[in-house]
């Protein structure tokens, strides 16, 4: 870093290691770390950096700039927390926002906790992030989950399954199909249990290594079973199964979280094999969830060239809404912006972003439900992802290829 | 059904198995380097065969011959920027030199995976099947890639037999492999011949990787277990025996398949390496191998 003469100076005269004061004109840095080279990854720091722009061209927040400064996890819980004390101590940032794998923001959690400082995570879903909020309020009070956790998740498919599964698709059976990951240990509870409230006999749970690379044994043990439906969740894995699942003909369709799915490249990625697969998500490039999503997609798509990850949607806001924290609090201090984030009530491109408070098990998760975040499920038809639920907002009807086989009304 | 289908899918996954691995031993038969790039180089070719058939527009064949020849490109690279200067290095002790090609070539190999995830981004690339659709083979049905998979590695296989055993060229290559030496006195310059067989092995480990491309995807994050697979064959079928690396790649294949239907795909690998803890113990030169 460049020390200014009169910082040079404070240095020296406090000694080295010693923080030089913030002047009204420093920049506001917001740290963000993420796994760089992944779609769903990379789309963190480029929402962050296009939201930033935004905030710093209408004026900033109380006349400071906000500055990104950019971190590469390599999605590796190590390089997230190195990056994560540097952020602290090293670039002095005042809010991080990390990652979208559970590991790493659980790897995070207590090092935001240790060193005070408010972190958010825009993507990863594990319950446990916020019920360890929960559970020691004091030390982790830090952490907010600015993305649905994974029951949440859970039970946004399963509203989504009562319309298209039952209503339109008359299936009655289904095999649930998860990565082994810390995220989907309670998506696949949840699964378990509002999958068949809704109607659908769960024949079987299929959790697979997100090293897998050969997917052939896991559908054939599938369509063995003859389920109606595969209701998935995956995220580390999702173009390689889905490119088989089309080349191996499996005749069942695909519906549950598919994190690779939401993003634009993933049509091409797969060479179109991503065609009928849906996906529940909670902003889709078609649909106006709130008046900033769909000129929040133009920006992004114009500005990187492809719609943004699930993950962008949120980062976008969370930087928005820390920065309206900052400006409510008068203060870059934690606990006082910890307390202005408490208090968010943001609309955003998602929906309203408001916390569970401390008396919920999901302390510091974002609230989910019609008022607050919705869900919606997006189908990939003919390269476009394009909404087939709520039917208030669905603007297409779910089509399938050739191969697939719904079951009889 | 199960007997069927896991003897068609464990065909294919070994024969490509068969070629990555065999690329693999030749190198270190003829010139005796242990390449850790072999996964980079495989997933280069794939990605590449990914770009080419769809960015560059070059369709799915045109897409699978650029995917060869940037995985021979970058094989020569590998050799003339890596290797051979670790190996004519007068500052590097003789008996030092394999194990610094050993971190060499393992560096270049991370080195050439960063750079795929910087390009290309770490998510998974499916090359564009050269034959798309399904056939029933006795009574599977099974992916039409699937059974190309097999013919080409086969084909390849068959090809190398004939330059090994009926091309001068591919004699001077098994006389390299088995004394160098002589081939010097005999007036042979060896670094013609390092030239040949590390362009066979960007050929062999090119079409390997768009072969896998096509069939099952691959990203800059296999490149690691590529390299581990080809590693785990030829150590099984014997250090430079391509004979032994075929058959250690059908036992590879058969061995993960065979788990992967019959126990849990999510350990598919498990078996081979307690295999391969067996054989280092039992025969440690491996099936074929020569001590």
């Amino acid at each position: 870093m460049k020390l200014s003469p009169v910082r040079a100076l404070l240095a020296a005269a406090f000694g080295l290691g010693v923080t030089a004061p913030a002047f009204a004109a420093d920049p506001i840095k917001i740290a963000v770390i993420a796994e760089a080279s992944s779609i769903s990854g990379a789309a963190i720091p480029n929402a962050a950096k296009l939201a930033a722009d935004e905030i710093n061209a209408a004026g900033g927040v109380n006349g400071r700039m906000i500055q990104i400064v950019d971190y590469d996890d390599h999605n590796s819980a190590a390089d997230a927390v190195r990056a994560f004390q540097r952020a602290k101590n090293e670039d002095h940032a005042v809010a991080v926002i990390a990652s979208y794998v559970s590991e790493v923001v659980l790897a995070l959690e207590p090092w935001s906790g240790r060193l005070q400082l408010p972190m958010i995570t825009p993507g990863a879903a594990s319950d446990d992030i916020s019920h360890r909020v929960h559970a020691d309020y004091d030390h982790l009070k830090y952490t907010f989950h600015g993305y649905l956790a994974s029951t949440f998740l859970s039970d946004s498919v399963c509203d989504g399954l009562k319309t298209i599964a039952i209503e339109q698709m008359h299936a009655k059976t289904a095999v649930v199909m998860s990565e082994d990951a810390a995220w989907t240990i309670p998506l696949d509870a949840e699964y378990l249990k509002c999958v068949p409230k809704v109607g659908l006999q769960v024949l079987d749970h299929i959790r697979l290594s997100p090293d897998t690379t050969d997917f052939t044994p896991v559908f054939n043990k599938i369509e063995a079973l003859k389920p109606d439906l595969i209701v998935t969740g995956i995220s580390h894995v999702g173009v390689q199964p889905t490119v088989q699942w089309h080349d191996q003909q499996v005749p069942i369709p695909m519906v549950g979280v598919a994190s690779q799915a939401t993003s634009s490249t993933f049509y091409k990625d797969t060479n179109g094999a991503a065609e009928g697969v849906i996906y529940q998500t909670v902003s889709a490039p078609d649909v106006a969830v709130t008046p900033k999503t769909i000129p929040f997609t133009k920006a992004y798509e114009k500005r990187f060239g492809i719609t943004p990850a699930y993950c962008g949607y949120t980062t976008y806001d969370e930087v928005y809404y820390i920065a309206d924290a900052i400006k409510r609090a008068g203060s870059t201090d934690a606990d006082k912006l910890v307390a202005a984030l408490e208090k968010t009530s943001w609309d955003g491109t998602i929906g309203k972003v408001e916390f569970y408070g401390r008396d919920s098990d999901f302390t510091h998760a974002i609230k989910v439900s019609p008022e607050y975040i919705g869900g919606l499920l997006v189908q990939w038809q003919s390269g476009k992802q394009v909404t087939v639920w709520p039917t208030n907002v669905a603007n297409a009807k779910m089509t399938f290829p050739a191969f697939i086989k719904l079951p009889a009304k | 059904m199960q007997f069927l289908q896991i003897l068609i899918d464990g065909f294919a996954i070994s024969s490509l198995y068969g070629i990555g691995a065999i690329g693999f031993t030749l190198i270190f038969g003829v010139s005796g380097v242990l390449n850790l790039s072999h996964g980079a180089i495989m997933v280069m070719a794939a990605v590449a065969a990914w770009a080419g058939a769809g960015d560059l527009g070059f369709g799915p064949y045109g897409g699978a011959a650029f995917g060869v020849t940037v995985a021979v490109l970058t094989s020569l690279v590998t050799y003339g920027l890596v290797v051979r200067p670790i190996q004519t290095s007068t500052r590097i002790a003789r008996e030092e030199r394999e194990i610094f090609v050993l971190t060499g070539t393992l560096l270049w190999g991370i080195m050439l995976q960063e750079a795929i995830a910087y390009f290309f981004t770490s998510n998974p690339k499916t090359v564009l099947p050269l034959i798309p659709g399904v056939v029933s083979l006795i009574g599977v049905r099974t992916p039409a890639q699937e059974i190309l998979t097999a013919a080409v590695a086969w084909a390849v296989i068959g090809l190398l037999w004939l330059l090994v055993n009926r091309t001068k060229t591919g004699r001077v290559l098994l006389a390299a492999s088995i004394n160098p030496r002589g081939l010097t006195l005999l007036g042979f310059e060896m670094s013609t011949i390092y030239f040949y067989v590390w362009a066979l092995y960007g050929l062999l480990a090119g079409i390997a990787g768009v072969l896998l491309g096509a069939f099952l995807g691959v990203s800059s994050d296999n490149v690691g277990q590529l390299t581990a697979s080809a590693f785990s064959i030829v150590v099984l079928g014997g250090l430079g025996s391509v004979g032994g690396s075929l058959i250690g790649a059908y036992v590879v294949g058969y061995l993960e398949t065979v788990t992967a239907y019959l126990i849990a795909p999510s350990i598919r690998t498990i078996p081979v390496l307690l295999l391969l803890v067996l054989v280092v113990y039992v025969r440690p030169q491996g099936l074929l191998g020569r001590r």
